[in-house]
């Protein structure tokens, strides 16, 4: 969600046309995937909750989004770095999820990874066409990638509540496709002739609900209306 | 009002006809492969859909449309329910709905024959649904709605929307 929020910000701003209308639907597919992930999460706790709760009505310790999701989306670069990672990610996580042992996210899955494929094709190309393009192209892709780099490594933390949904094979070990996402990246960035970044800052405490200081920002925009006029329908 | 002990699975699927893609109205539900199951339980019907894209703005107003039609058919008793189980594939779409498709100005989903993997494979030829020709080119991967690619003819030089084969 809150990625897609990131790619949303892009809406009447795309460097071209063309990508204004593909990062908002990048943005809309992660939207799509979120709200039934949390219709879910709903359900299954069974509070009678709606996917709107957890949406508009958590504050920000309560979310456990990875810290790379809602770094800025910088220039165009620095969108395209982030999006490569997460969707690279996203494209291993989700294939193997599709065999979950829990069915509504073996669907879930399924349905998913068909859009994320587009989106990592999208980040991949972005990431070819700037990196062995203009020397300013390839020098601001560098810059972006190397300004996320590290944040990457947070996707593989895992915690107690990943452990136990592991043990019952309803989730996954990411680590079990590190090395897979490592390589492939690095093919990657070796075909846009960029430089594999030094591993710097590395951002970890998303999942217990600590963040940089961009997502409170995100959500008091997000939130806005829904704290301002509580109940309010449209 | 119509009587109820005449519900059937074929007059359901029969009324669903009118229910139109509301981004696409030239388009029914059925002929996008939207609606996978109708149960009809005495006076009651539940009609299952599944969404094309997670993100489909239109799923909401897919499922009102549903509703109401039904309704104003004098069916009271209508719930729609979402399964994502098996996940939707353009190999649904109808022939005939290709065809509507075609006709109103989207180039219908075709057969990729590449490999979606593969990164730097040339994007698909599809053929121009004005003038026909495949001199055609992918302008970007996503169009006006997510369910669609932009591309453009070299031969009548018309912009074009494709319908984005998903499998």
């Amino acid at each position: 969600m809150i990625l897609g929020h990131r790619m949303s910000q892009w809406s009447s701003k795309g460097p071209i046309l063309e990508e204004d209308i593909a990062m908002s639907n990048i943005g809309l597919d992660l939207f799509g995937q979120c709200r039934m992930m949390f219709s879910y999460a709903a359900e299954v706790e069974g509070q009678g909750k709606t996917e709107d709760d957890w949406a508009y009505k958590r504050p920000e310790r309560e979310f456990y989004n990875v810290i790379l999701a809602e770094q800025p989306n910088g220039h165009f670069g620095t969108t395209i770095a982030r999006q490569l990672l997460f969707s690279l990610w996203a494209n291993f996580m989700y294939r193997e999820l599709m065999s979950s042992n829990d069915q509504t996210i073996a669907a879930f899955a399924t349905k998913s990874i068909k859009e994320i494929k587009y989106h990592l094709r999208h980040a991949s190309q972005w990431l070819i066409r700037l990196g062995d393009g203009t020397p300013e192209s390839h020098q601001k892709m560098q810059e972006g990638l190397s300004s996320l780099w590290s944040y990457r490594h947070e996707l593989f933390d895992i915690d107690e509540v990943d452990e136990t949904l592991i043990a019952a094979a309803i989730a996954v070990d990411p680590n079990q496709f590190k090395e897979e996402y490592e390589n492939r990246l690095k093919e990657l960035i070796a075909e846009a002739t960029l430089q594999i970044p030094e591993e710097g800052y590395r951002a970890k405490g998303g999942k217990e609900g600590i963040h940089s200081e961009h997502l409170g920002h995100i959500l008091s925009e997000f939130q806005y209306l829904v704290r301002a006029y509580p109940d309010a329908k449209w | 009002m119509k009587v109820l002990k005449d519900l059937s699975k074929e007059y359901i699927y029969q009324l669903l006809e009118a229910v139109k893609d509301p981004e696409i109205p030239v388009l029914s539900l059925k002929d996008l492969g939207v609606v996978r199951d109708v149960i009809v339980k005495r006076s009651s019907v539940q009609v299952i859909i599944t969404p094309t894209y997670s993100g489909c703005p239109a799923m909401k107003t897919m499922e009102d449309d549903i509703v109401n039609h039904l309704n104003s058919n004098g069916i009271e008793k209508v719930k729609v329910i979402t399964t994502l189980s098996p996940a939707w594939t353009t190999d649904w779409m109808t022939e005939e709905g290709k065809k509507k498709l075609r006709d109103y100005g989207i180039a219908p989903p075709e057969e990729a024959t590449e490999d979606k993997s593969a990164l730097f494979a040339e994007p698909q030829k599809v053929e121009c649904p004005k003038c026909g020709s495949r001199n055609t080119k992918l302008i970007s991967q996503f169009g006006s709605t997510a369910c669609k690619a932009l591309y453009k003819c070299d031969d009548c030089e018309e912009p074009f929307d494709y319908f984005k084969c998903l499998k």
